[in-house]
């Protein structure tokens, strides 16, 4: 590594999302958000607060739910990342989640949706459904402005409560 | 919402990170989570021109028990702390604060090391460490120093920290067996700063204080050690004339600002109430415990 490098130096980066590899060439200061949506096309993910406060960039890395807006792309290489694309099935059957959020109409404008389900599929896997107060704290990392709370508690209920079937 | 232009390294060691933060100079920070960090430089509150990644570096994600003392890894995160078998067993206090640390996902990120190290009055973890005594491990150009949680802090943002120091992790006290704890925050809603917090770490004999310490969150430019309050419910049951004189006491140490958590007076009122809230669900856990 050189003493010093130039701030401009573009990285060149391999993102693996949604089990595909993408090599990029990026700004050191691209994040993840910014790398799968503007350089991925992968608008699923959405820009909300951009700062860590509303929940709707909310990803999976390494299995893990994290801010894709406080994660710089560079940092994100080798890990595995999915978004809310990567949820259904391949022949396009929607994640159990997904159906669920349907099912009990857990949205009005859909903004905060795809970080609310991807934060909810992790809600259900760490197991933290056993009441709806835990299913409520666990979900507190991921804002809706619409209010569609109670339908959003009750998809994730339903989720957690068909896996224990 | 861009943060300044910077480049960015990853080194794999901790001599490597130092060597990088020593020749980098001023304009060098590191980087841990960034839950703290990134949101700062997209502000342009913070505008290093060279960003190390510790992601990378062997050896600071360990949590491991000495006997005496547990020492955890400055990149160990709040959901590790959390999800830590021997911490819930040994220093359950260290769950009940990460528990109360912004939300799951920043949890899921956001590091121990990262949330001491900065400086910023509002984490919650830097009063958890005056209350527990613990030691900051810091490795510099010179080599490694212990400095005490209690003298790290010298303004918000202003620490002990000298120029291409890293700290890596944390030293921490192990209270005996029995002992009762409680960390009550005041906050506006999930994910918010304390408008008031309080750490409390006590020690029953035959049903009065034999121990006590007490630190404070977010009601001064760094956390506090309470001290005074601390010495004053030692030998009581924690009556509650004691327990009115020992909030007193905290309160009288507080600098809290006025700002959208409320009036100085109001946060700084909240500080003796929490105080007194987490000294008596410390003492019912200690009767407990123990």
């Amino acid at each position: 590594m050189p003493d010093t490098l130039p701030p401009e130096t573009p990285l060149l980066v391999t993102l693996r999302v949604n089990e595909h590899d993408h090599p990029l060439a990026l700004d050191p200061r691209t994040t993840l958000l910014d790398a799968l949506r503007e350089h991925l096309g992968l608008t699923g993910t959405k820009v909300g607060c951009n700062h860590g406060t509303c929940g709707a960039c909310t990803v999976h890395i390494d299995g893990r739910r994290q801010l894709a807006c406080l994660v710089l792309a560079a940092a994100a290489q080798g890990r595995d990342i999915r978004t809310i694309e990567g949820l259904s099935d391949a022949d396009g059957a929607l994640h159990p989640m997904q159906a669920a959020f349907v099912a009990h109409d857990a949205l009005q404008c859909g903004y905060c949706t795809p970080g609310q389900i991807m934060s909810a599929v992790a809600c259900v896997t760490e197991g933290h459904t056993r009441t709806d107060a835990e299913i409520r704290e666990y979900m507190s990392g991921n804002l809706c402005r619409c209010g569609a709370y109670p339908n959003i508690v009750a998809a994730v209920r339903d989720v957690a409560q068909q896996k224990a079937a | 919402m861009i943060p300044g232009p910077f480049a960015y390294y990853r080194p794999s060691s901790v001599a490597e990170a130092v060597g990088l933060l020593v020749r980098l100079g001023d304009e060098a920070r590191p980087l841990a989570g960034g839950h703290s960090l990134i949101p700062m430089m997209k502000l342009r509150m913070a505008t290093p021109e060279h960003l190390v990644d510790l992601a990378g570096v062997a050896g600071l994600k360990e949590i491991r028990d000495n006997g005496a003392t547990i020492t955890i890894g400055a990149t160990v995160t709040q959901a590790e702390l959390i999800n830590s078998e021997l911490l819930l067993r040994r220093l359950p206090i260290l769950r009940e604060t990460a528990l109360q640390v912004a939300d799951p996902q920043i949890r899921s990120k956001g590091t121990l090391g990262g949330n001491v190290a900065n400086g910023d009055p509002g984490n919650d973890m830097p009063a958890l460490m005056h209350c527990l005594n613990a030691t900051y491990l810091l490795e510099g150009p010179a080599g490694s120093r212990l400095v005490p949680a209690r003298d790290y802090y010298q303004g918000a943002y202003f620490t002990a920290l000298g120029q291409g120091e890293l700290l890596t992790g944390v030293s921490i006290p192990v209270p005996p067996l029995g002992h009762g704890y409680a960390y009550e925050k005041l906050k506006r809603k999930i994910g918010d700063y304390a408008t008031a917090a309080a750490a409390v770490v006590l020690t029953l004999v035959d049903g009065r204080v034999a121990t006590a310490s007490i630190a404070l969150t977010n009601v001064a430019a760094t956390p506090l050690f309470a001290e005074a309050a601390g010495a004053i419910v030692l030998g009581s049951t924690l009556d509650a004339a004691t327990v009115k004189r020992a909030a007193a006491a905290a309160k009288a140490i507080t600098d809290p600002a006025t700002d959208g958590r409320g009036t100085a007076e109001y946060r700084r009122e909240m500080t003796g109430v929490m105080v007194s809230r987490a000294l008596m669900k410390a003492a019912a856990r200690a009767r407990i415990g123990g």
